[in-house]
């Protein structure tokens, strides 16, 4: 049991850094519907416009 | 189409959650405690799986990167890039729980044995393929360099695997191979490769499709702005 920290050190980093990842790709996923979403808005603003 | 593809990406995420629950309970209850090192032993098991998983990584790069020079479909360099990606991430694990293991086995963090050593240079390498292809000004030519970097870059692997039977080094020697494990840590070890392969592929699978919406975006804003 001496050296407990030291694994719960490691074990903790690599949740940690693998759940940053996860949340990076979620952001970008986010990032990229809003893009979509306000594509989507110009061009039913133009095919109103259009009409 | 989709519906099948949903399909699989929700078998495989139950598949790696199942084997990342049985890793962790082997890892903590079922394996035996190794009698010179103690309790920290135990993270070996998560150490040699990543560094596995970031070895297939970076040959998934390697071969889709000659994919992608050979035909220059995007698809092809969407899974090199994603690979890379996440074998950068599995490898910044692999050299951040090594020293915390090297710490109470060798009472030292660091030092530049040719393991160490050469396992930083790939990390390195592949940073610098990620930094290639983002300060690249047009996406072609970052899908270019990056399968260059790629295809190049990937000699390091044998490199770092040979490393511990060419040189001698502090670094232990590959002791699957040389009976140096009982059969519950070799199960153990394997289950965890399992485990950390499934979630490979699903962050790649996960990262490969996000590259290829935002290409598509830029060339829908491109051609509604010009």
């Amino acid at each position: 049991m001496e050296y407990l920290g030291y694994l719960f050190a490691a074990y903790s980093v690599v949740w940690a850094v693998i759940f940053g990842y996860v949340l990076y790709m979620q952001r970008k996923q986010k990032r990229l519907q809003r893009q979509i979403e306000m594509l989507q808005k110009s061009v039913a603003s133009q095919i109103s416009h259009d009409k | 189409m989709n519906g099948r593809r949903n399909l699989i990406n929700n078998l495989l995420f139950g598949l790696g959650l199942a084997l990342m629950i049985a890793a962790l309970y082997m890892v903590f209850m079922y394996v035996p405690t190794e009698k010179s090192m103690g309790i920290v032993q135990r993270i070996f098991y998560f150490h040699v799986s990543l560094a596995w998983v970031s070895f297939l990584a970076f040959l998934v790069t390697f071969v889709f990167s000659i994919c992608y020079l050979r035909k220059r479909l995007l698809k092809w360099d969407y899974i090199a890039h994603a690979s890379a990606e996440v074998g950068v991430v599995f490898t910044t694990l692999v050299l951040i729980t090594g020293p915390i293991w090297a710490k109470t086995a060798w009472g030292i963090w660091w030092t530049w044995d040719a393991r160490l050593t050469t396992s930083l240079v790939l990390w390195l390498t592949y940073i610098a393929y990620l930094l290639v292809r983002g300060y690249a000004t047009e996406p072609a030519r970052g899908a270019r360099f990056g399968a260059v970097v790629g295809i190049v870059g990937f000699i390091d692997v044998p490199i770092v695997f040979l490393t511990v039977n060419v040189w001698r080094t502090q670094h232990p020697t590959t002791i699957i191979f040389t009976d140096g494990i009982t059969a519950p840590m070799l199960m153990t070890l394997v289950v965890c490769i399992a485990a950390f392969t499934v979630l490979y592929v699903l962050l790649t699978a996960q990262g490969a499709g996000l590259k290829s919406l935002e290409t598509s975006i830029k060339r829908l804003k491109i051609r509604r702005t010009g």
